[in-house]
């Protein structure tokens, strides 16, 4: 047989055979009008998606959250003292900063309760009594390689407390600690902001209805931003043994 | 539409770069990679700063106490820095009269003793066999009831001079406390262990009619002449003497101080020495004679001095008109520097010149005690050195030597002892001190263990050790172990787990010396009366309890006269009423001492039968003591010969003594540890140091791992060449070699003990042993 026989007997079965399944493909001749939209749409739709998994679902996963062990208001000590906040976080004769008092500060005045309020019975029973101390979640601890002096901050930098730890003075509750589940640290440190596009830790919080204090602010304290007030305070780049002892 | 195969490529691909690029536009990835860094920090121990938490000193308000350091005899003052109730360092005591605020490297890490994983944590009964290392923890009453019906019981069966105890010193108000305790049960074996103090007692005693040891004003010293002194290798009050060879150090080189060593090995002394004489070993005393021989013949010695408050210099006779020798005849006829040569091995040229520089000094000071001073040595030769110091006048002068001062404390009331006590007390004791045969020594702390081993059995039924490791720190560790055996009944005191306690049947542990009161008396080789305080810094970290409150418990559960011996309530009572008038100060101030003390005057200072000095020892025939005629009674050369044949044992072996390895009773610390060199102590291995010239005889190199061989045991070390050490000689670190303590230290080298004998001086008894005949071979 020749081949161009050949070709047309092929092309007249093809025929024959498509003319069996009409109903199943109506249109196969042109088949590509409106298929590039496949991809696109596909594209589409996993786009959306994984923003919606990124920007919503993850921040959510990535913190968890824990209840701070006493509710403690602020509020209501800043009142009954007398210094402000220098009341019970201050200064020692060596320059080095109390922090967050011991159990001792709030045995001082809770030994026998002073009220009838509910978190200070908690208080009295669960550690003044067995003599525990209460072991806070500190939104602001630094990991370990890092050296921070509040007395060169606050003493020579001249900086307020609310600078870097906003209005907590005036807050009737206490947050809830938020942290990190790879890293296990603060939130605050790492950033509210999952997209760590907020600058300004220092440029933190408001009150919230209830008077806690609520973040609205997007704020962090990282490394950067640890340099960048250095920087700009100090007219120049610090060396890494500033903070790195 | 179809889901056919080009459908789904479309779907997936299109799906996936819709994925990727959504997820690039969200801040999974970048938020995740700065977590991941964060985190993995904490995945290699280097970097697990986080991890540390709790364990890191914890932050708070920061305060100093003052307190002294007990870990050796030097009794520095310390300042501790706490944060809250953690002690976070050790530093020395700034203004107090021992240190000034120097501290040694053992004293620094005293805060690893403190919270070391070695601390006995409450009172433990042993659980397994001896040495296994298994205990089980009791109460203090179960504790304190086991010692008193063990001891409860010797007494009643008249057994009571079966007890003995072992203490680390014999001043201070707890050592007393356990005299007194035996003196009241009635034992007369209170053992001290072994230290240079042994011999330079009995050295004073004899030469001068003192009862303390001795005292040196090294600071206004002007040429020290060192015999085997480890004057910064930790020999005396370690701060103290590196202190001392700073000010001989400093200052232009015309009026700066000479420092002259003479020792076989080049230690870190001998090395910043003006001079170093490598002597044979064990002829220390012919070299010392040598010298005096050149001061005697050419007059260069202090005729004030040795004409008028000296006995025996110029030859003498009695009554009957017998005629004796004196120790110039002696030097004169017997130690001519040719011969002294031949022994010693240092040229005739240098000894004249050392003679007559010594002589000529301004302020001279010769001083003695090998190494660190922790073994008792031989008393001639303690006597020839001190004799150069008569001969050049310096003795209660300054600069020069005196008997060591105590500040003046109240006395206690007499015990009132019972039959039971008085017989007792009245036996001889089992070192054999102060008997017929050693009538003048106190305490022979190498002696005991082969009284157990070669008397009857039974000849201690109980042992109480206090700040002591005699199962460490004593000669000859194999006749130590089998002693030990032989002792049915072993009390520890330690904080430590140390040799001791890990072969006690029962620790009642003390409190740590920055949890505790005690007083200190003048710390060893002072020259004025200093008493420190020890007082409590940190609260006990653990189930302990002060040794004296519990001795004074066990007494008073004996009852009878052993009860009425302790009046006291507890032992800061004790500490309050024995500490009288001092008490306020000592409170206030941490310390008390006499700073205008001046030794006494020549012609008050001799309580010797001729109430001089004694170059010809009288007390001798006082005592009823056999020694050779003439020779016997001064200060000569009496070789000491190391033990072990020379033929079997061509080399001989000495120990060498390190500031950063501990080796009394506490066990070298990690931070000690650490800083020994790679050439030292390399993983578990320890090295020797060999000359070359004795390692090529060997076939032996640099690293090479040996068999070291004396007669009294044998132990696989590196060989580290060294052109320091006499051919002939080797060289071994003491300190390593615990079975005790912990993974730090446990395992860690061989004990220098282990290979080396007791050699007993003949007149005192204590071990004059030097060294030991080894071999190495190749392994």
């Amino acid at each position: 047989m020749s081949t161009t026989e050949e070709k047309e007997q092929t092309v007249a079965q093809g025929e024959q055979e498509e003319e069996v399944p009409v109903e199943a493909t109506p249109e196969p001749e042109k088949p590509g009008t409106w298929r590039f939209l496949i991809p696109i749409a596909a594209f589409g739709v996993g786009f959306l998606m994984h923003l919606f998994v990124g920007w919503v679902i993850f921040p959510p996963l990535l913190y968890s959250e824990k209840q701070q062990p006493i509710d403690f208001s602020h509020k209501i000590h800043e009142e009954a003292v007398d210094e402000g906040c220098e009341s019970c976080h201050f200064f020692r004769e060596d320059g080095s900063f109390s922090g967050i008092p011991g159990l001792e500060n709030c045995a001082e005045c809770h030994e026998e309760p002073m009220g009838e309020h509910r978190e200070e019975a908690k208080l009295i029973k669960e550690y003044i009594e067995p003599g525990k101390e209460i072991p806070w979640y500190v939104y602001s601890r630094q990991p370990q390689c890092v050296f921070f002096s509040h007395a060169a901050h606050v003493k020579m930098g001249e900086l307020e407390c609310a600078t870097c730890h906003g209005p907590i003075g005036d807050s009737d509750h206490t947050r809830p600690y938020q942290y990190n589940r790879l890293t296990k640290y603060s939130r605050d440190i790492y950033g509210w902001n999952i997209a760590m596009l907020s600058k300004n830790a220092w440029d933190y919080t408001e009150m919230d209805d209830s008077g806690g204090m609520k973040i609205e602010h997007p704020a962090r304290m990282k490394m950067d931003d640890c340099a960048e007030c250095h920087e700009e305070m100090r007219g120049v780049k610090d060396a890494c043994f500033v903070c790195h002892k | 539409m179809k889901l056919d195969r080009r459908t789904f490529i479309e779907l997936s691909v299109g799906f996936s770069l819709g994925a990727g690029a959504g997820i690039m536009l969200t801040p999974v990835n970048w938020k995740l990679m700065d977590d991941m860094t964060i985190w993995s920090q904490e995945l290699w121990p280097r970097y697990q700063l986080g991890g540390l938490e709790g364990r890191l000193p914890q932050t708070g308000e920061v305060t100093h106490a003052d307190s002294v350091c007990t870990l050796c005899p030097g009794g520095c003052g310390i300042t501790v820095r706490k944060v809250k109730d953690r002690v976070t360092k050790i530093e020395g005591r700034e203004g107090y009269p021992v240190n000034d605020g120097g501290i040694c490297p053992l004293g620094v890490a005293g805060l690893q003793l403190l919270y070391g994983p070695w601390r006995v944590p409450s009172p433990l009964r042993r659980a397994g066999k001896r040495g296994s290392g298994k205990f089980e923890r009791i109460t203090w009453d179960e504790a304190i009831n086991k010692v008193v019906q063990k001891l409860g019981d010797l007494r009643q069966r008249g057994q009571s001079h079966t007890v003995a105890s072992i203490l680390g010193s014999d001043r201070g108000t707890v050592p007393q406390l356990f005299g007194r305790f035996l003196s009241a049960y009635g034992s007369p074996n209170l053992i001290r262990t072994a230290s240079a103090e042994d011999t330079y007692e009995l050295a004073l005693g004899l030469m001068q009619g003192a009862t303390a040891s001795v005292g040196y004003d090294l600071e206004r010293a002007n040429f020290i002449l060192s015999f085997g002194s480890g004057l910064i290798e930790g020999w005396g009050s370690p701060v103290r003497v590196i202190k001392a060879h700073s000010i001989w150090r400093s200052g232009n080189s015309k009026d700066r101080a000479t420092v002259v060593q003479i020792e076989p090995r080049l230690s870190n002394t001998a090395a910043k020495a003006d001079n170093w004489y490598p002597v044979n070993p064990g002829t220390e005393a012919a070299l010392a004679l040598g010298l005096a021989h050149i001061i005697v013949k050419e007059s260069l010695y202090d005729s004030a001095f040795v004409q008028n408050h000296t006995f025996g210099f110029e030859d003498w006779s009695d009554a009957t008109g017998k005629t004796y020798m004196g120790f110039k005849r002696l030097v004169l006829t017997e130690y001519k520097p040719g011969a002294v040569s031949m022994t010693t091995g240092i040229s005739v040229t240098k000894i004249v010149q050392l003679a007559r520089a010594f002589a000529k000094a301004k302020r001279p000071l010769a001083v003695w005690g090998r190494g660190k001073g922790t073994t008792s040595g031989s008393l001639y030769e303690c006597m020839a050195v001190h004799a150069l110091n008569a001969l050049v006048g310096n003795i209660n002068q300054l600069g020069g030597v005196s008997t060591r001062p105590q500040v003046a404390t109240r006395a206690w009331p007499a015990v009132s002892r019972d039959g039971t006590a008085r017989k007792g007390s009245h036996r001889p004791r089992i070192d054999g001190a102060g008997t017929s045969r050693y009538p003048l020594t106190r305490y022979l702390p190498d002696r005991w263990p082969q009284a157990i081993n070669g008397g009857r059995p039974g000849t201690i039924q109980a042992l109480l050790v206090h700040e002591a490791d005699p199962y460490f720190t004593t000669t000859d560790s194999a006749a130590v172990a089998k002693a030990f055996d032989g002792i049915p009944f072993v009390v520890s005191f330690s904080t430590y787990l140390d040799e001791t306690a890990y072969h006690a049947d029962l620790i009642l542990p003390n409190h740590h010396y920055l949890e505790r009161w005690e007083d200190i008396p003048t710390p060893v080789g002072l020259q004025k009366p200093i008493l420190g305080l020890l007082r409590p810094v940190v609260s006990p970290q653990f189930d302990t309890r002060h040794v004296g409150d519990v001795l004074m418990t066990i007494a008073k559960e004996l009852g009878g006269t052993v009860a009425d011996a302790f009046p006291w309530e507890d032992y800061e009572t004790v500490l309050k009423e024995t500490m009288g008038d001092k008490w306020g100060t000592l409170e206030e101030e941490g310390y008390v001492e006499d700073a205008g003390y001046k030794p006494p005057a020549w012609r008050k200072a001799f309580g010797t039968p001729s109430g001089k000095f004694e170059f010809y020892i009288t007390a001798f025939d006082q005592a009823g003591m056999k020694v050779d005629k003439d020779v016997g009674y001064l200060p000569h050369y009496e070789p000491v010969e190391a033990e072990g044949d020379s033929s079997t044992y061509p080399l001989t072996l000495i120990p060498a003594e390190l500031i950063r390895l501990a080796d009394g009773a506490i066990g070298n610390p990690p931070f000690c540890t650490k800083a020994l060199e790679e050439t030292e102590l390399k993983g578990n291995d320890l090295f020797v140091e060999v000359n070359p010239k004795t390692a090529a005889n060997y076939g032996l190199s640099e690293g090479r791992c040996a068999m070291l061989e004396t007669p009294r045991g044998k132990a696989k070390v590196l060989v580290h060449l060294f052109e320091g050490i006499m051919p002939g000689v080797i060289a071994i670190p003491k300190g390593l070699g615990h079975a005790a303590y912990d993974d730090y230290l446990a395992g860690k080298g061989v004990n220098a003990n282990s290979l080396m004998g007791v050699v007993e001086d003949p007149i005192s008894g204590l071990s004059a042993t030097w060294g030991i005949r080894a071999k190495l071979t190749r392994v």
